[in-house]
């Protein structure tokens, strides 16, 4: 656990070093602050407006971020060689993911943290109740340590790093839609078709289930024991997917 | 004091790989059942041509390649075992960190991957920038240095928590004459504090004068292995005499002139009795005596001619 505390702190350093990842906080920022300017387009929801664009974007940059930095983040240490001298140590290579997987939470969780700050900010300055807002940017941050393992896993397991982009962009745009899977399986009727797509159903991750933005702008409760069963999901999900970047991982030559 | 009774360091044992191309079509065997034994306290130069597979065995002891047949072990661990890298220090071939960190930063990060506290990372960090003669580049950032530099602080990071064995995957490659030599005594230097060094090269005249002993890889398996008094023989069986008022000297068999400027000759000469002759006929003729300099087979005559055989038997194989 040291060894991967080490390499987790490093991964940390390495992206906060990185001036792209301001631009795109400054970026969010910039959107968040501006929501209310979006309102004035609409008649007698400004707060809604607000409420719903802060979150999609701290939501969006998030996810966003933990893509194209996630798939670079093993693919690029062996392309420029600088992971041979770390694996060289008495590590496992578990152990090196599992260290670069925490690096990458805690700057995404650190970058959510510094959104969510500002946005939460500007619900207090106009007012806005901020308490039904913090389910909905807790479970944000449940799925960005899914998502940052599913590009992980990618990352371990892809070549090149556009294809771990694109690999992961459509599992998560899928993990998105699983909730119309069993929709399509009733129109298929039953055979083949439906079997596959009530596979596919089971095998995925419901990403959707994060997403309580529409609820809580709606005004609706979102009840304890559902963020705890969500986070125990993403957590699992997590586990899941690090385990298996670190096997397909453990398998693949250094050339 | 190096003796074979020891348990050795490392062993390998039928080490093969072969790489599959892309999608996997396509196969390079690179290593064909190599088998390999480091003795603690010696100095152990791998030797190969271009493409003989020495990068490809270090990288299997490193870790960083599994092998696809045989076993090896690295200070009494199974190779697949992380424990056998405890004690192990790795340079690799044409080493690169992460260009945002500086020298100080990045060795400190491999002193706690290494699992020195932090009182010993800053004294040994300090000690091996100034080692490894980076100490007035300690804060400079890695993407800003030289290829030299990444070398140098390679090196740095490979001896830190006094290592008991070194693997060095071409360690002279990119540093400047003085760097060569300061590695030079920095190797020679290691079986006096306890460390077993084995590194690759291709410069044969580094290995003789570093090795005590040498194998020479050739198409994945080793060609040739003994200490160079072995390889090139145990001493001087020809000799290069130079000699003043030399030139109307009648020179007596075993002894050739082979090249005659002004007064001076330079004789070679073959055996020992032949030496004996051309010293009476210099004494006798009156001449002066100049040097006397022994001949020996050098690695890279000896390398270049096993490559030699190696290559006229495959053409024999192919042409019956």
């Amino acid at each position: 656990m040291r060894m991967a505390m080490a390499v987790a702190v490093m991964t940390f350093r390495e992206a906060v070093r990185d001036r792209i990842l301001y631009l795109l906080l400054a970026f969010a920022l910039v959107m968040i602050a501006t929501a209310r300017f979006l309102a004035l387009l609409t008649v007698g929801s400004e707060a809604r407006i607000v409420a719903d664009t802060g979150m999609a974007a701290i939501a969006f940059f998030g996810v966003l971020t933990a893509i194209f930095v996630g798939v670079s983040l093993i693919t690029k240490e062996i392309e420029q060689r600088t992971a041979y001298t770390v694996l060289a140590r008495p590590m496992t290579r578990g152990t090196f993911v599992l260290g670069k997987y925490l690096g990458l939470l805690m700057t995404l969780w650190v970058n959510a943290a510094v959104m969510s700050l500002g946005f939460v900010l500007l619900l207090a300055l106009r007012g806005d109740p901020i308490l039904p807002v913090l389910p909905a940017l807790w479970l944000t941050a449940m799925e960005l340590a899914v998502v940052t393992a599913l590009a992980l896993f990618f990352s371990a397991l892809a070549t090149s790093s556009i294809l771990g982009i694109l690999f992961t962009l459509g599992l998560y745009v899928a993990g998105h839609l699983v909730w119309s899977f069993p929709l399509l399986a009733s129109r298929l009727g039953p055979g083949w078709g439906t079997r596959v797509v009530m596979a596919v159903y089971y095998v995925l991750p419901n990403l959707d289930r994060f997403n309580v933005r529409a609820a809580v702008i709606h005004g609706d409760a979102i009840p304890l024991e559902f963020i705890a069963l969500q986070t125990a999901y993403g957590m699992g999900w997590a586990i899941l997917l690090i385990l298996a970047a670190s096997l397909a991982f453990s398998r693949r030559d250094l050339t | 004091m190096i003796r074979s009774s020891d348990e050795p360091v490392l062993t390998a044992r039928g080490l093969c790989k072969t790489f599959r191309g892309h999608l996997s079509v396509g196969r390079t065997q690179v290593l064909r059942g190599l088998d390999l034994t480091v003795y603690p306290g010696e100095i152990y130069g791998f030797i190969g041509a271009n493409g003989a597979g020495k990068t490809t065995t270090i990288k299997i002891l490193a870790g960083l390649i599994h092998p696809n047949a045989g076993e090896f072990r690295l200070l009494g661990y199974d190779g697949a075992d992380p424990r056998s890298r405890r004690g192990l220090g790795f340079l690799p071939e044409h080493p690169n960190f992460p260009g945002y960190l500086s020298g100080r930063e990045f060795l400190d990060f491999q002193a706690r991957l290494v699992g020195l506290d932090r009182g010993r990372r800053r004294r040994d960090v300090g000690r091996l920038l100034d080692e490894v003669g980076m100490a007035g580049r300690a804060d400079t950032p890695l993407r800003k240095c030289s290829k030299g530099m990444l070398q140098r602080l390679g090196i740095a990071q490979a001896l830190l928590g006094d290592p008991v064995l070194l693997i060095l995957d071409e360690p002279m490659s990119g540093l400047d004459p003085a760097g060569r030599r300061d590695l030079r005594d920095l190797i020679l230097a290691q079986p006096a504090r306890g460390t077993t060094v084995f590194f690759s090269s291709h410069i044969l005249s580094d290995a003789e004068v570093l090795c005590d002993r040498v194998g020479i890889l050739r198409e994945g398996r080793l060609a040739l292995e003994g200490s160079l008094d072995t390889i090139l023989g145990p001493g001087a069986a020809a000799w290069d005499v130079t000699a003043t008022r030399a030139s109307g000297l009648n020179a007596g068999s075993g002894t050739t002139a082979i090249s005659r400027q002004d007064d001076r000759v330079l004789f070679r000469v073959e055996g020992e009795a032949a030496l004996a002759d051309l010293l009476d006929r210099l004494r006798a003729a009156g001449a002066g005596l100049h040097s006397v300099t022994p001949r020996r087979l050098t690695l890279e005559e000896r390398f270049l001619d096993l490559e030699e055989q190696g290559t006229r038997a495959r053409h024999e194989e192919r042409a019956p």
